[in-house]
């Protein structure tokens, strides 16, 4: 079977699954089997159907699986947010064919990616800029103390999202550049192999900045993901866990310096620590986010079961349930079961990616798809692992099923880079196989 | 790079897998705990959408209902108790905000009709919702509003009555009572109400000296044990001087070669403190231990609202190898407390020819459809003696009744065995510490020779004495239960 084919197979159990998750929550709600269900799931198929049409024209040799797994994400989103919120869930949609048609000009503006290389400090400057744009009177804008919206016109996003794309690429053109020279220009002082300076300090540069723009706009969920990406990009360049090492040692002396200076960092690391310390106040969000999960069980209460508000107020009982602990809801509908699933189609889409990369012929290429792939498992872990008490709670979004228009936008940009790159790879690979790999997916 | 790469997603697995086991931890294995957690209504928010099942009295009478509240998602039931005060002990409360009590908690489980996760999914899968079962009681509203209104007039104290050959609780009345309904509004009033303590259940929480009633237990160990047949004499002086105090007689009388049924009759106090030293301390607390003393009672209500009866010494529990007074310890002092239902339980024994049944309140479940899914199938908690032991304690209980100093519990036409005690409380705090104070007791059993119901009925801070003051209430109490039937 093609690799499209295989895509087009994988799409229709995609389609009937939203239908029924629909039906599930119709049926929860008002006790009745409702068409609409049937309505949404030809919708929501007839969308998938023409990107794969225009897949199968553009990029027809890409990954067959991860279209398919990000439609899956994307129909677990938009039933949990209709679950939520009917409303929300249209806002959702829009965002969804939005993303689509982001990514249809992507694939199609950026067939030849390598155009990227050449523009690799302005595509910095940008990523830069965006983190700063919160900051900046007039378009920012704060929410509980972090700077993460900008809003020009009816226009609003969150920059933190798109820049993460800009800085993967910057960062996987320069080190593909420099990668020879940073390992070969090592040296080993008082035992520990050092970077060249002379080759490591542009990026070094352009990193501390958008880390201390994280720091400055309080977004500490972007600012782990992207630290995470960059140690993750370095290792795989460098293959020196050495750096990585050295990398971690500066996280670690910074997070505490800033954990002791800044009170919104210090307060999100306290209640990580001791959440019961202000159950009602600034333990409030994670405890109710480990309490609905409690009450998940092995199986949970099913769609639409869950208590978000305590009933007769507006008072929520499970804070962010439609963006930071959408996970939580998960594990309280859907039980541990459900969120097994969640998690291993984010798993599946790791592998995937980085499959991507190992089949890419060229050192950009094979950073890019490394480096895509990264930031986005790592953004996975940084929200479920913040709900789920593993690292302090920051506000990042559960890519693809998370209300949140930048968000879904924005990944669908990093969705089109990844293919952009498959495609390629798997075609290079059909004209001249390198030995030792095998090559399926065919 | 390759090699890298795979060592990258090698590390995002580990990444991912300690993700499952976190969840895995608050979803399975910490749950129950975290269901426990002060700062989680969850649950309790969960089960206020359920709407509660109802608990009934034996004839049917509602005690509890739940009445909805709202629409749609904000739907929830909220707990009413049509009969306001008269059922607050021992049906206790079930508020979101203010927790749950005595029975509405030990029942909890059928009242929200909870079930297993496997049983829940099949109904989820079935469109079914989980509803609460109805719990009818045992008790009797009559019988119940007689005891409270005769408490309420004689002082603040407890009467528990039990069918004795099925353990069947009939009445549970504590005085002062409180009105559940009022819960929601007034709880930090009630629990700050040290002095009257509405939320203290008496009759089985109270722990008061139990006086002469204890003699039926001391008796029942000298019969049982074989230290003496009815028939024994023993020279009962006007006083004795025990552990170097007197020990003395109402009227410093002298019982010379009484036996048994004089010794009851009159209540002879140097007659049973030498039983009690003839028998020995480990007889006594055998027989005790057999009776219930020393552990929580076997009633369906929580652990943690249950009294253990025993000898204390302060907070503690003493053992059978502790220094006791034993002499005093037979005729129902030294540091001996006891529960009303302890005392309750001792009398429905002996009038259940020894056997002695585990008490309950609850009678059967009754689910949504109408159907009896549970049904109360009376159970032995214990034979703390002998059928023959029994008769012979029944007929000197009798002559207690009929002409000695439990005349003021005789029913006409009825015959009825018991027993009365008056224990000194003087000083007492709780009682205002005046000097002539007592704990009033009256237990026992009627019709006599075929035993319907057992009752104890306690009053605490009176000046009366048991035969004037409880004795009473055990008559209008057990009238109106054998009226009723």
């Amino acid at each position: 079977m093609s690799a499209r084919n295989r895509e087009l197979t994988a799409l229709v159990p995609v389609a009937l699954l939203l239908t029924a998750g629909f039906a599930a929550v119709f049926a929860q709600e008002s006790a009745r089997v409702d068409d609409a269900s049937l309505i949404y799931g030809a919708y929501f198929f007839a969308i998938c159907l023409a990107t794969h049409v225009y897949l199968r024209v553009r990029l027809p040799a890409a990954d067959p699986y991860l279209f398919p797994l990000v439609a899956l994400l994307t129909a677990f989103g938009l039933v949990m947010v209709y679950r939520i919120d009917p409303e929300l869930a249209r806002d959702q949609a829009n965002w969804f064919v939005l993303g689509l048609v982001l990514f249809a000009l992507t694939v199609h503006f950026l067939r030849d990616y390598d155009v990227l290389e050449r523009y690799r400090y302005t595509i910095a400057g940008v990523g830069l800029l965006l983190l700063l744009a919160p900051r900046l009177p007039g378009i920012g804008q704060q929410v509980n103390g972090a700077y993460l919206g900008v809003k020009i016109g009816p226009l609003a996003f969150q920059p933190a999202e798109f820049s993460k794309i800009c800085l993967v690429v910057f960062l996987a053109s320069y080190l593909r550049e420099h990668r020879e020279v940073l390992i070969v220009g090592a040296r080993r002082v008082l035992g520990v192999t050092l970077p060249p300076l002379k080759h490591f300090g542009p990026m070094l540069v352009v990193w501390g900045a958008s880390m201390f723009m994280l720091v400055f706009i309080r977004d500490l969920g972007s600012s782990l993901m992207f630290f995470a990406a960059f140690l993750a990009l370095l290792y795989v360049a460098t293959g020196r866990f050495s750096f990585v090492a050295i990398g971690l040692a500066m996280f670690l002396v910074g997070a505490w310096f800033f954990a002791s200076t800044v009170p919104h960092v210090h307060d999100r690391i306290e209640v990580w620590l001791d959440p019961y310390a202000h159950p009602q106040a600034a333990g409030y969000q994670i405890l109710q986010s480990i309490f609905a999960q409690a009450d998940g069980g092995l199986f949970g209460k099913g769609f639409g079961q869950s208590m978000i508000t305590i009933p007769g107020t507006d008072a929520a009982l499970l804070p962010a349930a439609q963006t930071d602990t959408i996970y939580s809801l998960i594990v309280n509908e859907l039980g541990l079961f459900g969120a097994c699933a969640v998690v291993l189609i984010y798993l599946l889409i790791a592998a995937r990616g980085f499959k991507i990369a190992l089949l890419a012929a060229d050192g950009f290429s094979k950073l890019l798809a490394t480096g895509l792939t990264a930031v986005f498992a790592i953004q996975a872990f940084v929200i479920i692992g913040g709900v789920t008490r593993v690292i302090p709670l920051t506000g990042v979004t559960l890519p693809f099923i998370s209300y949140g228009g930048s968000s879904i936008v924005a990944n669908f940009v990093l969705l089109a880079l990844l293919l952009l790159v498959s495609d390629r790879a798997r075609r290079e690979m059909v004209a001249a196989p390198p030995s030792g790999l095998a090559l399926e997916g065919r | 790079m390759n090699r890298q790469i795979v060592k990258l997603f090698a590390f995002i697995v580990v990444l991912f897998a300690v993700l499952i086991g976190f969840t895995s931890y608050w979803s399975v294995f910490d749950a129950e705990a975290l269901k426990e957690e002060d700062a989680n209504k969850r649950p309790l928010l969960e089960q206020q959408q359920i709407e509660r099942g109802r608990i009934l009295a034996a004839d049917g009478t509602v005690i509890a209902r739940s009445v909805a509240k709202g629409e749609g998602d904000s739907l929830r039931y909220v707990r009413r108790y049509p009969e306001g005060s008269l059922f607050g002990h021992p049906i206790g409360y079930s508020f979101v905000q203010q927790g749950d009590s005595e029975f509405e908690q030990f029942h909890n489980d059928e009242l929200v009709g909870e079930e297993s996760e496997f049983t829940s999914i099949l109904d989820e899968l079935r469109g079914r919702q989980q509803e609460g079962n109805d719990v009818v009681t045992n008790i009797d509203p009559v019988a119940q509003r007689v005891a409270l209104e005769d408490l309420e007039a004689a002082g603040f104290g407890a009467v528990v009555a039990i069918e004795p050959q099925s353990g069947r609780v009939r009445v549970l009345a504590s005085n002062p009572p409180y009105d559940p309904n009022r819960i929601p509004f007034e709880l930090t009033e009630l629990n700050e109400n040290t002095l009257e303590r509405p939320l203290f259940d008496r009759a089985t929480q109270g722990l008061y000296p139990p006086g002469s009633t204890f003699k039926v237990v001391t008796a029942a160990a000298g019969l049982d044990s074989g230290a003496i047949t009815p028939e024994t004499p023993i020279d009962a002086p006007g006083s004795l001087e025990v552990e170097g105090l007197p020990l003395e007689n109402d009227y410093n009388l002298d019982f010379p070669g009484a036996t048994l049924d004089t010794a009851l009759t009159n209540s002879v106090n140097t007659w049973f403190a030498q039983l009690g030293q003839q028998i020995g301390q480990d007889t006594l607390f055998e027989y005790m231990d057999r009776f219930g003393f020393n552990t929580k009672p076997a009633i369906d209500l929580p652990a943690n609202q249950l009294s253990t009866s025993g000898l204390f010494d302060g907070e503690d529990l003493l053992t059978r190898n502790d220094p006791i007074d034993l002499a005093r310890t037979a005729i129902g002092q030294e540091r001996l407390l006891v529960t009303p239902l302890q005392m309750a339980e001792v009398a429905a024994a002996i009038a259940n020819g020894g056997r002695q049944m585990r008490p309950q309140i609850w009678s059967r479940v009754v689910d949504p459809d109408g159907r009896v899914t549970d049904r109360l199938d009376p159970a032995e908690y214990s034979q703390p003696i002998g059928e023959e032991t029994a008769a012979e304690l029944n007929t000197a209980m009798q002559d207690v009744v009929t002409e000695g100093t439990g005349t003021n519990a005789a029913i006409p036409g009825i015959a009825v065995a018991g027993k009365t005690g008056t224990a000194e409380t003087p000083f007492n705090d709780s009682c205002g510490g005046g000097s002539d104070e007592n704990q009033a007791w009256f237990i026992g059993f009627a019709p006599a020779d075929d035993p319907e119901i057992a009752i104890a009925a306690t009053v605490e801070c009176t000046e009366q004495f048991g035969g004037d003051v409880a004795a009473p209430i055990f008559r209008d109490v057990a009238e109106a239960i054998l009226s009723g039937e």
